[in-house]
């Protein structure tokens, strides 16, 4: 029960990233953007966790761990350049 | 055992639900400040059921320590960032705060 369950909320968060993609696509402003970029980030750390699980590879979250740290930086840059127009 | 997977998978299922009430916010939602307040909710609470859901089904061992790490990491990270990008739209007057439905509402009601 455990596994199908894991296995339906994987497949349930890859199909919510491309309708979190439609704000990116039409939002008004490049904020809005930015905020896809982070939402998307998380769930893609929640998937390779859950994937971590379900394929018995435990390395992955390592993968996950990194990734997550990569995401926080993208999204605080591009904040950083929105607001200044630089990156000093 | 029946009982620690059951609550295993519930506490999975509710942390899919703020994933998907977190997307439908994101779509609803009428400005940035807003769409903002539904993806932090979403991001926190999400990720940590999810994470709690998979550390009550497979039990304690040493992924438990990297898995709690990632939670906290999440939460320290998840409002810092939605901290820089309300002050980037604030700042760069994108999106002013008049602007926003809620102070909208208070205009209105004191013109009346």
């Amino acid at each position: 029960m455990l596994y199908s369950t894991m296995v339906f909320s994987s497949i349930v968060l890859a199909l919510l990233i491309p309708v979190a993609f439609i704000r990116g696509i039409i939002g008004p402003t490049s904020l809005d953007r930015n905020i896809v970029i982070n939402i998307i980030g998380t769930k893609t750390v929640v998937i390779m966790v859950l994937m971590a699980f379900l394929y018995e590879e435990f390395y992955f979250i390592d993968v996950a761990l990194v990734y997550a740290l990569i995401s926080f930086i993208v999204t605080l840059s591009v904040a950083k350049y929105l607001e200044r127009g630089e990156l000093s | 055992m029946f009982i620690i997977e059951l609550l295993a998978s519930l506490l999975i299922l509710i942390g899919l639900f703020f994933f998907c009430v977190g997307t439908l916010g994101l779509l609803r939602m009428p400005d940035v400040y807003t769409r903002m307040h539904a993806t932090t909710k979403c991001d926190t609470l999400g990720v940590s059921l999810i994470m709690l859901g998979i550390l009550t089904g497979y039990g304690i061992s040493w992924l438990t320590l990297k898995l709690i790490l990632i939670i906290i990491f999440i939460w320290l990270t998840t409002p810092t960032a939605a901290h820089a990008i309300a002050r980037a739209a604030y700042d760069t007057h994108e999106i002013s705060r008049d602007d926003t439905p809620l102070f909208r509402e208070r205009r209105e009601k004191n013109n009346d």
